[in-house]
């Protein structure tokens, strides 16, 4: 794919394009954590895709709208006489870092290596029977049935150079349980608009701007330093202290001093995350329950009694100091499927709520133990705290049991959990991510988050039909109706959104992207 | 000579197979590597098979039995979460740790001895009373204020110093070292003082009691008598017999800095193995947190043995003892 030739001309144009950049911008850009490996398809975690966002380029990509944006790919659509195939145009004129070109057999290497076995990417192609490049600029996607939404799952696919991933022994995905490395780690050759000039793993790595990338516009930012510091505090102080430019994690304890502090501001915006409590269902009764004859949580007056005590506004007031979208509905906004209507939530009524619990005969409440992370969602072990308050105004006692996520999420997957907390970020910005796996009843592919077993074969049904409905029209209709079952059945009880912050300089301009992944493109100078 | 030192190895291999063996009973409760490796979207299938792959479904003594067999070939695995060799982690993020150690033991030993000596000798004095009053707040405040409050005094207010990290490194072979650049040597400067203040403490209060106690003593006394000079009295005599249990102290304190340096790294974001393993416990990186409790128990058998080795060439009794057969 790559001469010697156009190795040794990418080497010259870029020495000198360095040597020119006199008037280099460079951004300090610290947040929580390292990306975990720049083997794109290794790991499917978001702190490791957006910083592989920067050296790698996905097909399509997503604005901070949340809309899908033409990026390798400049054109996608369904083929006029098949359904089930998707076709992409592809960009001309791209080059890799080495000075390879882009082309098709590159995106099929890449899709192919994503679905592999070793890939974590490979749950969002399974539906992909086989990737084919029609001509140089030309591939088509060929599924197992209709797949209307497959452009939403592929926007932290990234393609990969199939002569480079051959000449350096990556063309798998690294096998590290079997103990192998893999060159991929720690080296890579993308299309995006950086190049990786050093990288020390949980210490700092070094972008800087690829001359020849596609994009006519230059980004500002011409070099990026980024900087993983684990502790909330010393963030905040490095930013303070003038070490770094950009914070990505702020805590929500920092955000009112920052923003009134001279040379600094806080960008913030809501992000596609959903915060919500789930319970058990069935006639079983619960485990930590005193009530050892019935499943209180199997009464849908106690659940409707649980949603009217529980007290949003005063959640987002006093334990996220405002930094909260309270929700009604367990959707964020930004997804297909989401209507004002559904979000909206009744005020508090304790008294109601006490009527329904005796209406529904636990006239003295029950006790009941709430699982929930403490290290995973914004002031999650917080939020449970003050939930329990609630509750126990209507006499429902409960016991809070607090793990870090790695305790906390083995007890979530193997369904040990009578009453818990947990979040959910829609990738694909449609409801069927969350129906898939929070609403359909437990099986090998569907329901791995669906704790409570939660089961319904009729909406089982019209979940599945989503995957390959492609009237849109239909589709939405049906999407309508599943929120609406899952609604009455309360089988979720939203809380609120999580709001996202961003600390920087007040000399730059970065908007909060609702994925959590900015990229430093977007960046602009005063 | 010989039998001792091959006793006390036999001893320090025991001591690593009990140290590995509680590790390995208390990863079990520490949660699941497998659910942050795959992320929200695998199923349950992929848990299952993942967990099979790496061995997590056999019993508990046959994964113990694995471990103890690859290390002893030196063999720790790939680290779950940055998918590269833990001993190499561990290796290149060695010398971070032994710079930082080294650094805050030797401000810890000269300004704990000088203060020491100096309320030692003006026990009545109002700069002993200010010395012994602000060290006490030395050993009671938690590593992280002090360290979050010299960042807040020098960093962010002063603008002094660098508020994280190790600045710039040099490569001298494997060995990164950040004592080598104007920046590296600023970076080293707080967590230094942080690390230290903790022993800094302890051998300053230790030379002061010892001190203090070997001047009360009739040898003491007579040299007085004698009419020696007093600098002669304290640091000839006084001094030299107060030396021996600090020496003890301070060389079982290093291995105590070298290992518990985890928060001050924390705190100051220093790249160092202790930072390593608070990343590592967070996603419950088994891997990287064996090795590093191995390697904990091995600095301190290793100190502890040197520690021993001196003994028995200081004090005659042992070596007595050793040459009639024992």
């Amino acid at each position: 794919m790559h001469s010697t030739l156009a190795r040794i001309a990418s080497a010259l144009l870029v020495s000198t394009a360095l040597a020119g950049a006199a008037h280099a911008e460079t951004v300090r850009w610290a947040r929580a954590s390292d990306a975990l490996t720049l083997d794109p398809h290794s790991q499917n975690q978001g702190v490791t895709h957006n910083f592989n966002h920067h050296i790698y380029e996905t097909l399509l990509d997503r604005d901070t709208d949340g809309n899908l944006q033409p990026r390798l790919a400049t054109e996608w659509s369904v083929k006029a006489d098949d359904p089930t195939v998707w076709v992409f145009k592809l960009r001309e004129g791209v080059k890799f870092h080495d000075g390879a070109d882009f082309t098709a057999e590159d995106v099929v290497f890449s899709l192919d290596r994503a679905r592999s076995e070793g890939s974590n990417m490979k749950q969002l192609h399974a539906e992909v029977k086989e990737v084919v490049a029609i001509d140089d600029h030309t591939v088509e996607v060929r599924m197992v049935g209709p797949s209307p939404l497959y452009p939403n799952n592929i926007t932290n696919t990234f393609i990969m150079d199939k002569g480079w991933s051959e000449a350096n022994n990556v063309v798998e995905v690294q096998d590290f349980a079997a103990g192998e490395t893999n060159h991929a780690v720690l080296n890579t050759n993308g299309t995006g608009p950086y190049r990786l000039q050093s990288r020390e793993v949980d210490v700092r790595s070094v972008l800087a701007a690829f001359q020849d990338h596609w994009a006519e516009t230059k980004p500002a930012v011409t070099e990026i330093v980024y900087l993983p510091i684990a502790d909330n505090a010393t963030r905040i102080a490095a930013l303070l202290s003038g070490d770094v430019d950009i914070v990505q994690d702020v805590p929500v304890q920092d955000i009112e001093r920052l923003s009134s502090t001279a040379g600094f501001k806080v960008e913030t915006g809501p992000e596609n995350r959903i915060i919500y409590f789930g319970y058990r269902f069935g006639e079983e009764p619960l485990k930590s329950s005193n009530i050892k004859d019935s499943n209180p949580f199997n009464n849908p007056l106690v659940l409707e009694a649980m949603h009217l005590v529980l007290d949003r506004d005063a959640i987002k007031r006093v334990v996220m100091r405002g930094q909260s979208v309270p929700a009604g509905v367990a959707t964020p906004p930004f997804v297909n499927g989401w209507t004002a209507e559904l979000d909206a939530y009744p005020a508090p009524n304790v008294e109601r709520a006490k009527e329904l619990l005796a209406e529904a005969g636990y006239p003295d409440g029950f006790t009941v133990t709430l699982d929930t992370p403490n290290n995973r969602y914004v002031n999650d072990e917080a939020v449970s705290t003050a939930y329990v308050g609630m509750l126990g105004q209507i006499g429902i006692k409960v016991t809070l049991a607090s793990r870090p996520v790695a305790e906390h999420s083995p007890i979530i997957l193997a369904n040990q959990s009578d009453f818990y907390l947990l979040g959910w970020g829609v990738p694909t910005f449609d409801s069927a991510y969350i129906f898939n796996d929070l609403v359909h009843s437990k099986t090998d592919k569907h329901g791995t988050y669906n704790v409570g077993l939660y089961t319904n074969p009729e909406l089982d049904a019209k979940i599945v039909s989503l995957g390959t409905e492609t009237d849109l029209d239909k589709r939405n209709a049906t999407i309508a109706e599943i929120w609406k079952t899952v609604q009455e059945d309360r089988v979720l009880l939203p809380v609120h959104n999580q709001v996202l912050a961003y600390a920087m300089k007040d000399n730059i301009t970065l908007a909060v992207h609702p994925e959590n992944q900015p990229l430093m493109t977007d960046v602009a100078f005063d | 000579m010989l039998t001792f030192i091959l006793r006390r190895l036999l001893q320090s291999i025991v001591v690593m197979l009990v140290v590995a063996f509680v590790a390995f009973l208390i990863f079990r409760f520490v949660g699941d590597p497998v659910s942050s490796m795959l992320g929200q979207d695998s199923t349950m299938a992929d848990h299952e098979q993942l967990r099979e792959r790496l061995g997590l479904n056999d019993p508990f003594y046959l994964q113990f039995f694995r471990f103890v067999a690859n290390a002893l070939q030196g063999e720790f695995g790939i680290s779950y979460r940055l998918q590269q060799p833990v001993t190499q982690l561990i290796l290149e993020r060695l010398p971070a740790t032994i710079e930082l150690a080294f650094a805050s033991a030797t401000i810890a030993l000269v300004f704990g001895i000088v203060l020491g000596i100096y309320t030692a000798l003006r026990p009545r004095s109002l700069e002993t009373a200010v010395v012994m009053t602000v060290s006490l707040v030395g050993v009671s405040l938690p590593t992280f204020l002090i360290g979050i409050g010299l960042i807040y005094v020098f960093a962010v207010e002063l603008k002094m110093l660098p508020s994280f990290g190790r600045g710039e490194v040099v490569n001298l072979g494997w060995w990164r070292t950040g004592l080598l650049t104007q920046s590296g040597l600023r970076s080293l400067i707080l967590p230094a003082i942080t690390l230290s203040l903790f022993q800094l403490t302890l051998i300053m209060r230790l030379v002061r009691a010892e001190m203090l106690e070997v001047l009360r003593t009739d040898y003491i006394r007579f040299a007085r008598a004698r009419g020696l000079s007093k600098r002669a009295i304290n640091f000839g005599h006084a001094l030299r017999n107060t030396l021996v249990p600090v020496i003890t102290i301070a060389g079982l304190q290093l291995g105590s800095v070298i290992a518990f340096a985890i928060i001050t790294e924390t705190v100051f974001q220093w790249p160092g193995v202790g930072s390593l393993f608070v990343n590592s416990v967070q996603v419950v990186d088994v891997p990287v947190m064996a090795a590093y409790l191995v390697f904990v128990a091995l600095v301190f058998v290793v100190i502890n043995l040197i520690v021993d080795i001196l003994y028995f060439l200081v004090d005659p009794r042992l070596r007595d003892g050793a040459k009639s057969g024992r």
